[in-house]
Order: structure tokens, then sequence, then C-alpha cells
């Protein structure tokens, strides 16, 4: 066990170094610093122009390039955007604002798909079943921005209507000068009340594709043989479902959530435009238009690390759960 | 012990006192149609109703947007600002208009047409490369195998999402339908590669591919005469599949900016009512459904054609 973490570790890493060098060649190759002066009129001189690339050091080799930057990266400086902003500080608090939302989107869609996954699993061809069905079907052809808009126009409106205060927000990752003015609690459930509906649009899509494999995966469990002799030697059925039968199921879940990591980000980006939270996807879109190298240098690969390290993690979690991997 | 006691039973023997059924009864047989491996998917396809509905829908749907402009009073183009945002049913306008005065009917009708567009080229892209990458990867194994998957492996490293907006940033005027539909071919075909490479490693073995060889068959012949054709099922489901998936992300990246801007698409109209949901909900609602509606059927269709394909599937006779 110890051996194959140092080396599904070891392989990560190289995946992560390699996956360095082509996001550098792509941005690169798409963002050029001089771009927004080209633009301006009338057009600054050509002295200008060279002395800009001094600055950015665009003359220098690919590779020289490259290097400056990632040994940079390894000691967590991002560089600057073209404004001289330092980036590294940015990201890691924008990396706060959007990891709320990531974490409690994916923490909602892992325990909803598993509940309705072993719920139409356990009830095939009942009305639940097809009711969820039927659902998950809708969530996953929906588009998400779309249907964020239906939750912030019609949701949020109706309900703080209903309760007669303003428990939902639609707008931004908390209330302005909230940290100034409130206390420690009263931060907490303003953030909390601004988190809902983000979560909600974000975990569905996920949570919809999630509990579509879990009933798979749990209907493989339910008529396999452990399961056949586990009811025949008496265990009551709830027993019998809970240690043997999902204990099983749950294990192909991880690399599929795994997976899924990627689709998740791409989802943030959107959800944080829809409800204008001062994130990590607003950052990167802001950074794109003004193209901007090292912001978006920086963000592709604080993505790429997550998407890497829920990869690793998910090849060890299915190691330790899965005992036939771990003796193979 | 005679067996004249029982009229019914045959003489079939000493040692059998079985009660046979009546003379007539015997020469009945019960035929089964042999039927070819093709026309038995088809059968348990056709039987799906679900997918059936699906297809129904789909097909009408694609009907009215090619034809119906052919009937309909109003051009999409056409501005008419005596009648700006005017809500359905006014003025002849079935689902009303937007801010410059275009019906909102007419341009769904051209938004799913160039959709349509967008999702054939997409998906013509994405399965010239997977296949291209697939089969290379699985037939000829070892090295080319390896840095092909790797190399699916690292650009997999990226959301896709992120990775077609950097894309399309770098190519202000592809923002077309087909431009973007370009844009998004180009980088859909990375995990068709994957299950076909996974596929042909499994045929590779089999005994007919031995034989093809054994006869001397060019690689590229049993590649197309004999790999694909065992192929096609994972293949069409796959295309239905990132059909799907093609116009929800056509749609997400207009709304994010980085989409179509000088083509109209059922993804910009979407993107532009967002933000008339509360003022002029027939521009929220209306494209909005229809996108859910035809992203819906492709996914029906998609699992009915999945189903088809799997002759352990309990659920369809076949």
């Amino acid at each position: 066990m110890f051996f194959y973490t140092i080396r599904r570790l070891l392989s990560s890493i190289l995946v992560l170094i390699v996956s360095s060098l082509i996001v550098f060649g792509l941005c690169v190759a798409s963002f050029n610093p001089l771009e927004p002066f080209f633009l301006r009129q009338p057009q600054p001189p050509p002295e200008v122009f060279a002395a800009l690339r001094e600055q950015y050091r665009l003359d220098d080799p690919f590779f020289v390039r490259y290097w400056d930057w990632l040994t940079g990266v390894l000691t967590l400086d991002f560089g600057e955007s073209n404004a001289g902003t330092p980036v590294g500080p940015v990201l890691i608090e924008r990396l706060g604002v959007t990891a709320r939302m990531v974490v409690a989107a994916m923490v909602l869609a892992i325990l909803l798909a598993i509940v309705v996954g072993v719920l139409t699993a356990v009830r095939q061809y009942k009305p639940e079943d097809y009711f969820f069905t039927f659902l998950t079907y809708v969530l996953i052809a929906l588009p998400t921005f779309w249907f964020a808009a239906l939750l912030k126009e019609f949701v949020a409106i109706q309900f703080n209507e209903l309760v007669g205060q303003r428990i939902l927000f639609t707008l931004g990752e908390q209330s302005p000068a909230i940290e100034i003015t409130g206390s420690s609690s009263e931060i907490f459930w303003d953030r909390a009340g601004h988190l809902v509906l983000p979560t909600i649009s974000l975990a569905m899509l996920s949570f919809a594709a999630w509990s579509r494999f879990q009933r798979a995966s749990m209907l493989d469990v339910l008529g396999s043989d452990y399961m056949r002799l586990a009811r025949a030697k008496g265990l009551p059925w709830r027993h019998a479902l809970v240690r043997h039968g999902l204990r099983n199921a749950l294990i192909p879940l991880t690399t599929v959530v795994a997976l899924g990591v990627g689709l998740i980000m791409g989802g943030a980006v959107i959800t944080e435009t829809v409800f204008v939270w001062h994130g990590m996807g607003e950052y990167l879109i802001a950074s794109i238009n003004a193209d901007d190298l090292n912001p978006v240098l920086g963000w592709l690969m604080i993505a790429a690390f997550f998407v890497i390290a829920f990869n690793l993690i998910a090849d060890l979690l299915y190691a330790v759960l899965d005992p036939r991997i771990r003796l193979s | 012990m005679t067996t004249t006691e029982r009229p019914e039973t045959l003489k079939t023997g000493p040692a059998t006192s079985v009660e046979q059924p009546q003379a007539a009864e015997i020469e009945r047989e019960f035929t089964v149609k042999a039927r070819s491996q093709r026309e038995q998917i088809m059968r348990r396809f056709l039987r799906n109703k679900q997918a059936m509905g699906g297809l129904l829908v789909f097909a009408v749907v694609l009907l009215v947007a090619w034809a119906g402009p052919l009937f309909y009073g109003f051009e999409f183009a056409q501005v008419k600002p005596a009648d700006a945002s005017v809500g359905p049913g006014t003025n002849g306008h079935i689902l009303g208009t937007d801010g410059l005065g275009r019906d909102l009917m007419a341009n769904i009708m051209r938004g799913v047409q160039r959709s349509t567009l967008t999702i054939v080229v997409a998906v013509a892209i994405s399965l010239f490369l997977g296949l291209l990458v697939g089969l290379l990867a699985g037939y000829y194994g070892k090295w080319i195998d390896n840095v092909l998957m790797r190399l699916v492996d690292l650009i997999l490293t990226i959301p896709l999402l992120v990775l077609l907006i950097v894309v399309a940033s770098n190519f202000p005027d592809a923002r077309t339908a087909i431009g973007i539909a370009v844009i998004i071919g180009l980088f859909g075909w990375l995990d068709l590669a994957r299950i076909l490479r996974s596929q042909i490693l499994g045929l590779r073995e089999r005994e007919f591919i031995e034989a093809a060889h054994a006869l001397g068959a060019s690689d590229r012949r049993i590649m197309f005469k004999h790999l694909i054709p065992n192929m096609l099922g994972s293949i069409i489901v796959w295309a239905t599949l990132t059909a799907a998936t093609v116009i929800l992300l056509e749609a997400s990246l207009t709304y994010l900016g980085f989409g179509v801007a000088s083509d109209t698409s059922l993804g910009r109209l979407v993107a532009d009512g967002v933000n008339a949901a509360q003022t002029r909900p027939w521009l929220f609602y209306f494209p909005g459904l229809m996108l859910l509606v035809i992203a819906l059927c492709i996914n029906v269709i998609g699992d009915g054609i999945r189903d088809a394909f799997d002759p352990s599937n309990k659920r369809v006779r076949a």
C-alpha cells in the first residue's frame, strides 16, 4: 500500500509538471500583454513597445520564460498581472470564496446522489424510481446558467416573501462591508444565506449524473450473490443493505466524483457569473478579456493541481476501500 | 398395467408413462423468425417507448425549425421598433418579440437551425479525431498507445469549459455557429478516443481479427471493415450524448461572452434572455425550454440506443 501510494504520488507530480508546460505554452500563445497597446489611438511609438517587451521579457526564449515562471510558482510566486498587482494573494483570496461554493456543492451532490441512487435502486420500477429518473433526465439537460437564473429570479424572491425576512440572497458572496460591521456569527449567517442558491444550482447537474451512476452500481450490488447470501442467512434487510450492499456500491462512486471535479470547476465559473460572486470565475473571465497572462496561468495551474490531486485521492481511496486493488 | 386403460397415453416405449398432448397439438411448431443482429437492435429500439417519444418530439422540433420559416409571417432578423418587447400573442407574434421588435418564434426557429448545424459539425470533427486517435492507440499499442493516452489525460487536467474559453478568446472572428462548432469539436474527441481504444484492445485479440491478419488483410482494411463496424454501438451512443453536451456547452460559452456573437443560435437566445427573466419572461422561458427539450430528447434517444445495443437488457423484449 505504501509503495502504491508513493508510485501514484510520483506519477501525479510528473503529470502536474508536464501539464504546466502545456498550460504555459497555451497561454503564451493566446495572450499578448501588448495587445491593449496596439489598440490605442494614436499607437504608442516603437520605443514604448520595445521597453514593454523588455519589461515583460517577451523576447526571451520560450524555455527560459517557462523556467522563470515555474521556479516562481514553486515558491508560490505567481508573478504580477499587467497592471502590476501580485497575482498570488488575489488568487488565494478568491480561491477561498470559490472553495465555499465548490465544497458545499460537492458535499450536497454526493449526499443527494447516494440517497436518491440507493432509493431508486431499491424501489426499482416503482413510482419513486420513475419520478427521480425523470428528474435526473431533466437536470442533466438543463443549462446551468438558465437554472441558476430561474432560482435567482423566482425561488429567492418567493421564498423571502414567504418567510417574511430576507434569508436568501442573490448577489455576491456576502453583503458589502459585513466584515467590518458584523460580528463573526453575523458574517457566518450572511455568507450562508448567500451560499444557498449558488450551491443548489452548481450541485444539481453533478447530482443528476452521479445518482444515475449510483443507481446502476446499487442495482449491480443488489443482484449479486453475497447480497443473496446475506438475506438467506437471515440478516434484517436494512442491515444487509447498508453493511454489505452500500459499502460495495459506494466504491465506484469515488472514481466518478474525482473525474467530475473538472466539470464542477467549469460550472463554478458559470455560477459565479450568474450570482456575481467575486471569486475565481470572475477573476478568470476578467483576466482573459484583459489579455492578462500571469493571472490566467496561475488560475489554470491551480485548477490542474486540484484536478490531479482529486484523481490521486480517488485512486488511493479506491485502494483503501477495495482490498482487491490493494493486494493485487 | 395395460396401456389401454389410458387412451391418451401414447405408446412411446416401455419406460414412459408420461401423458402426451393430443396428436394434433404435437404438430404445432413454434417458429422464431431468424433476425439479424441489426434487426434485433432496431426492434429493441423501436419498442422503447421513451426513446420513441423523444425521437418523435425531436423530429417535430426539427421539422418546425427547418420548414416553419417558409410558412411563418416574420423573418428572424426583421426589426420592428413599433412592436418592441410585446408579449406572446400580440400582433401575430406567437411568442412575443425582443427589445428590437424581432419576433421570438422566428428567432427560435433560426436558432434551432444554427444550433443543430453546430451539433453536426462539432460531432463530425470530434468523431474524426476520436476515431483517428482511438484506432491508432488501440490497434498499434505499445508506445503510441502510451503517448496518446497520456496526452489525453494531460488535456483532461484542464476543465473543458475553461480550455474552450481560452482557445475561443484567440479567435474573435470565429464567433459564428460554425466557428464555435469547430472549437468545440477540436476538444470533444477525448472520451471517444478512450472508449474506442479500450474496445479495440479487447477486439484485437478476437479470432476474426487474427483470421483477417492471416489472410493478409492490410491494417487499414482490418480497421475499417472489421473493427469499426463492431464498435458502431459505442460510437452512436457517444455521438448522441456528445450532441447534447455540445449544445449545452455552446450555450454556456455564449453566456460567458466567448461563444456565438455574430450569428443567431439557441444558446445566444437563452443567454440574452437570462437578464429579462423578470421584465419579459417570454424571452427567458421559451428559448430555455426549447434548449431543455432538445437536450432532453437527445439524451433519451441516446439512452434508448444504448439499451437497444445491450442484449442483456431486460427492460425491453427483443
